[in-house]
């Protein structure tokens, strides 16, 4: 009995899924929730489990191709096990399916199989195979076909010229609402670089955010002198002791938690027609990898020590290098918390994470001449703390405390000595 | 222009070098009065005399033998195998003392002797006149073999093999003899010996094969045409040593590559032709080198209906070249 298995839910928000690598080919045996193949979702890379036991007859998905969720991806033959009748014996496939798929596996798909002479065409002329239809038996890409696509793009720049339109050579369609500029001409020295994986998914949610959200802006500049001192004066026993670093970073985290305690306002995310306040506080801290940003989540992070937030930026930012984070990792923040001082920033006007209500960027400390009580001079270590909001949610007034809140925090160490561990 | 059949090409090759050199003399069995069995020196015995067109007894180690020795005292002897099929008990004349005589006297000697031999089958002559030999001696430095296709090639390749300094192997396909016909002009040539030729410009598929199978492939190649095909042919011409560069750029050109023989698959010269092409083109290559070849086992059968289930036929190499320019 032939069994279609579909794109899972891969996460909240998470409408599709590109297949990086298929773990089974047709004719491979799979046991219920074995691994059938790599997927790259919103941000993570996942596996997708087996729904049956039985033999993998057909793959329809293509690898790096982005499916929808609940779109067929491949068949599996089930044959008659107990284990997958009585669990789905509610739908039974129909026996046409199964023809279907017998058929297809006397010929199997060679869209995908390139001769020698094709990729080397492909890669000298710059051609995206995948958007090439292919003559050959069962779909297979010859080189003719490579050749006159060739000969086709030396004519279509010399009609660009003619007719004084831009216009890219022809690529795939892309169903994403991040495309709007279709029409940029790519010179002979450009690279173009197919956007997919994280960068699209990061695309997607970034004009996503600036679109729908109205963000408003604003900026307090605290004096972290102490901070600064304290922090110092602990780091290398910290190290020593604990095997990681506890960086400003973690002390501007758990005084962001506190204060969203606090401000319960700020705690919460847009939910339409209604603001969802969030009880739990979760705080999302952006992380670069080598092939994108992710934003992962301490969780509850109101509830943990200035320590258990160190480490967990720690655990966050090496599984985010390693390419090791989960879908898990990444959801159900409330608020974000974005380092960018860290790469030198001195001011930034950072883009909301939808859905939620603000976000805050900690950016550079700089010492800086100050005036003090008594009209002195001092250097003292200066940090602006820059919050972007979502103006249907928040209004200055509440996002003005709440900045101040934290500041007075920062300001004074006292508060944080009793709170390392 | 005159119209020959391929053994008229031999004929009218073997006279003309025989008028041009004194030196250039026939030996084998049944050449002379009886103008040989398949009549390639019919007229010559009477032409030029018993001093020039000699019978020799069924020795076929002496008929090489001897055209060595005559060729390294300075004669150009063009020495006749009756069929190919009985080349084996010259075998050591051919290879330890022909092929090697220039390079063991360090050039002092050299052996200009041209044995001629009929080979192939599909005429109903079974075990032992129907071989093709060719694959035995496509592996000794210094022997040429050069198999021709056309009477045009036929003639102007024998008079280049009785010129050439060095020992030949020239080896007819005895069905075409009087089944091939083709245009030969009527002035004075001759053909490079280790070059193939173009018999057909294409750009789907590209056969390359030699001797009566090379007309075959023609034959296939102008069918397809009409089915919106387009077929590149190579003749080798010479099947030792090969012409790499002409093979290298007839593979190249199409990237999908139907090698032809008559010979016995495994072991033939479309082997070395195959690594060629692997060696040289695979970043061209849009399909898996394909032979077609006799089936391996050891001789083509009396038994027409088996005789023509050995032989390659039109049908098998039209739909070959289909099954290439569909992948």
């Amino acid at each position: 009995m032939a069994k279609a298995i579909t794109m899972p839910q891969l996460g909240e928000s998470v409408t599709e899924g590109t297949i990086s690598k298929w773990l089974v080919q047709p004719g491979d045996k799979v046991k219920k929730y074995d691994p059938i193949a790599d997927v790259t979702s919103d941000k993570v890379n996942a596996e997708i489990p087996s729904s049956y036991t039985g033999t993998i007859t057909e793959l329809i998905a293509k690898e790096d191709e982005t499916i929808e969720v609940g779109e067929l991806i491949c068949y599996i033959d089930v044959g008659d096990t107990e284990e997958n009748y009585s669990s789905d014996s509610q739908h039974k496939a129909p026996t046409q399916e199964k023809e279907v798929s017998e058929q297809a596996k006397h010929e199997p798909s060679m869209k995908n199989r390139y001769s020698p002479a094709v990729v080397r065409l492909a890669q000298e002329h710059d051609i995206d195979l995948k958007s090439v239809q292919g003559t050959g038996r069962s779909g297979r890409i010859t080189r003719k076909d490579v050749e006159n696509i060739i000969q086709q793009n030396k004519e279509i720049p010399k009609k660009v010229e003619d007719e004084r339109t831009e216009s890219v050579a022809p690529s795939p369609p892309q169903h994403v609402n991040t495309q709007h500029s279709h029409n940029i001409s790519v010179g002979t020295n450009d690279e173009k670089i197919p956007v997919r994986g994280v960068r699209k998914a990061t695309a997607a949610n970034m004009v996503k955010s600036k679109q729908e959200i109205p963000h408003a802006w604003t900026m307090v500049e605290a004096d972290v002198t102490d901070l600064v001192n304290y922090r110092n004066s602990i780091k290398e026993d910290f190290k020593k002791k604990e095997g990681f670093s506890i960086t400003i970073l973690a002390f501007v985290i758990k005084a962001a938690a506190e204060a969203l305690k606090e401000f319960p306002d700020v705690n919460a995310v847009w939910g339409g027609d209604h603001i969802i306040r969030k009880n739990s506080v979760h705080i999302s801290i952006a992380v670069a990898a080598d092939d994108g940003l992710y934003v992962p989540v301490i969780r509850d992070a109101d509830e943990k020590s200035i320590k258990g937030i160190a480490k967990a930026v720690s655990e966050l930012a090496k599984k985010g290098r390693n390419g090791q984070l989960t879908i898990e990792d990444m959801q159900g923040g409330t608020f974000t918390v974005n380092n960018t001082g860290s790469f030198g920033s001195v001011q930034s006007v950072p883009i909301i994470n939808h859905p939620q209500a603000a976000i805050m960027s900690l950016e550079s400390i700089i010492k800086k001449p100050v005036v003090m009580e008594g009209d002195m001079i001092a250097i003292r270590s200066m940090v602006y703390l820059c919050l972007s909001l979502d103006h249907r949610m928040l209004d200055g007034l509440t996002v003005g405390r709440f900045l101040a809140r934290i500041k007075e925090k920062l300001e004074d160490v006292q508060h944080f000595k009793g709170h390392i561990y | 222009m005159a119209v020959l059949s391929y053994i008229q090409a031999v004929t009218e090759a073997l006279k003309e070098e025989m008028k041009r050199d004194d030196k250039v003399f026939i030996l084998g069995e049944d050449v002379g009065p009886k103008g040989g069995v398949f009549r390639a020196t019919d007229g010559l015995y009477e032409e030029f005399g018993e001093e020039r067109v000699l019978d020799t007894p069924l020795a076929e180690s002496a008929i090489a033998g001897v055209g060595i020795g005559a060729a390294m005292y300075g004669m150009r002897p063009v020495a006749e195998m009756q069929f190919a099929d009985f080349i084996m008990p010259a075998v050591n004349q051919i290879i330890s003392e022909a092929a090697k005589t220039r390079y063991r006297s360090n050039n002092d000697w050299n052996c200009p002797i041209t044995i001629r031999a009929p080979y192939g089958g599909g005429v109903h002559g079974a075990l032992y006149h129907s071989q093709s030999i060719e694959a035995m001696f496509a592996n000794v430095p210094g022997l040429k073999i050069v198999m021709p296709s056309t009477p045009y090639d036929v003639k102007g390749l024998l008079k280049a093999s009785i010129r050439d300094e060095d020992p030949v192997l020239f080896l007819e396909h005895k069905k075409a003899y009087r089944l091939v016909k083709g245009e030969v002009p009527d002035e004075e040539y001759t053909l490079p010996i280790g070059k193939a030729d173009v018999k057909k410009e294409g750009n789907d598929v590209t056969v390359i094969s030699y001797g009566l199978c090379l007309h075959l492939a023609l034959q296939a190649a102008e069918k397809l045409e009409k089915e919106g095909f387009s077929v590149h042919v190579l003749d080798l011409r010479t099947v030792y040593p090969l012409d790499k560069e002409a093979i290298e750029e007839a593979a190249s050109k199409t990237g999908k590559v139907l090698l032809i023989t008559e010979d016995n698959k495994e072991g033939s010269v479309m082997g070395e032709v195959a690594a060629i092409i692997a060696e040289r083109c695979l970043f061209d290559l849009d399909a898996p080198v394909q032979r077609l070849a006799g089936p391996d086992v050891p001789a083509m059968p009396y038994a027409p209906p088996l005789e023509k289930e050995f032989m390659i036929d039109l049908d098998t190499i039209e739909s070959a070249i289909r099954d290439l320019a569909e992948f």
